[in-house]
């Protein structure tokens, strides 16, 4: 093994195996990331190109920065992604109507004539030797990268400082909302709900069916009605209630049909043309 | 294999990730699509230090990973004060401005 060699020009077999098994995977998870119309699904395709990327850094000696890629963006920076997606991002519907008269297409072929820039760039570069990261490394990676930040980076890293608190503050200010009246305590809310006399006993539950007790199935009147009050505030803004009673209702008069032609109470030849043309 | 393919695949990555920008309009993933470029660029440093045989490159890649970090806090908080406001995510509803 030519570790300390001053230039070689091929990698080993198995680093070059995982580079065309790997290599597909990222650019198809980066393209999932563009394409996917959901935005958890970007999410997640760009997760697995980080951690495919962080296997790359490993693979090229970058032992410490394949590390922090896995840590900070996989771990930190991806969760908080899901975060506001989880905040924001599933009930905003990604519009698909072009609003600038065909701008995709454009955007498409400035991205193609950019990507052949770049790679026909490189291809004419002379890069045939490499040196390698054996000498560099010799003394521990982590090691290496310590000495270089605390010397010949302090600077740039003592910047660093400043800006990741100029972060944290900028992060908290934008998102901090402040109250405009002090918050009723549940004493004053309750009342101010006798006060007003409308609903003074608790809400009803949702879902009292049988087969469904999710929370967006409306709880049944005794009339047989729906009471929309039985469902949160918030999915009935939405529009997101789900009414079932007549699902019920069917699926109880299929069974009761059921049970006659099984009783054979009724003529088998009137029931069968029903079924069939459900 | 030259580590040169590695260089071709950090060009790829961004320019996924740079039509992302240009063609997605719901403003995570085109945030999204900046860090794809962002992790292009970092695997396109760690190659170069492999080539040079130094670790210069991989410093710079970890600065990258810190101005990331920043970046995305910043980014996301904004975002989530956009959403706040006019109750969607898309790029184009941010027209306040406009005549």
């Amino acid at each position: 093994m030519s570790t300390f060699a001053a230039a070689a020009s091929t990698t080993s077999t198995g680093e070059a195996f995982q580079f065309w098994v790997l290599a597909v995977v990222a650019v198809l998870g980066a393209l999932g990331t563009v394409l996917s119309k959901k935005t958890v699904h970007s999410a997640l395709c760009l997760a697995g190109t980080m951690i495919i990327l962080a296997v790359f850094y490993l693979a090229q000696g970058a032992y410490f920065l394949g590390v922090v890629q896995i840590v900070v963006y996989t771990g930190a920076i991806m969760m908080l992604f899901l975060f506001v997606v989880m905040l924001v991002g599933i009930t905003a519907a990604d519009s698909l109507k072009e609003t600038l008269k065909g701008q995709r297409w454009l955007a498409a072929g400035c991205g193609l004539g950019f990507g052949i820039l770049l790679i026909a760039g490189i291809g004419n570069a002379s890069l045939d030797t490499f040196a390698g990261l054996g000498q560099a490394n010799a003394g521990g990676n982590v090691e290496g990268l310590a000495r270089l930040i605390f010397t010949k980076y302090v600077w740039a890293f003592e910047i660093t400082g400043a800006l990741l608190i100029t972060a944290v503050v900028g992060a908290m200010v934008l998102t901090h909302r402040e109250r405009t009246e002090e918050r009723s305590t549940q004493r004053e809310l309750s009342i101010a709900r006798v006060r007003a006399g409308t609903q003074v006993p608790p809400l009803p539950a949702p879902g009292v069916y049988a087969r469904h007790n999710a929370v967006d199935v409306p709880g049944l009147l005794p009339d047989g009605t729906t009471s929309d009050l039985s469902v949160s505030a918030t999915l009935r803004d939405r529009g997101q209630i789900r009414d079932v009673s007549n699902e019920a209702l069917a699926d109880l008069a299929e069974l009761e049909q059921r049970s006659e032609s099984w009783l054979e109470r009724s003529a088998p030849e009137v029931t069968a043309p029903e079924e069939a043309s459900k | 294999m030259n580590p040169v393919n590695y260089l071709y695949l950090a060009a790829l990555l961004f320019t996924i990730g740079a039509a992302g920008v240009l063609i997605r309009r719901n403003a995570i993933i085109v945030f999204m699509c900046v860090e794809l470029m962002l992790n292009a660029c970092n695997l396109a440093f760690v190659t170069f230090s492999r080539m040079h045989g130094n670790l210069d490159g991989q410093i710079i890649a970890f600065f990258t990973m810190v101005v990331a970090a920043a970046e995305v806090v910043v980014g996301l908080a904004i975002i989530v004060t956009m959403f706040r406001s006019r109750h969607s995510a898309s790029v184009d509803d941010a027209n306040l401005m406009k005549l």
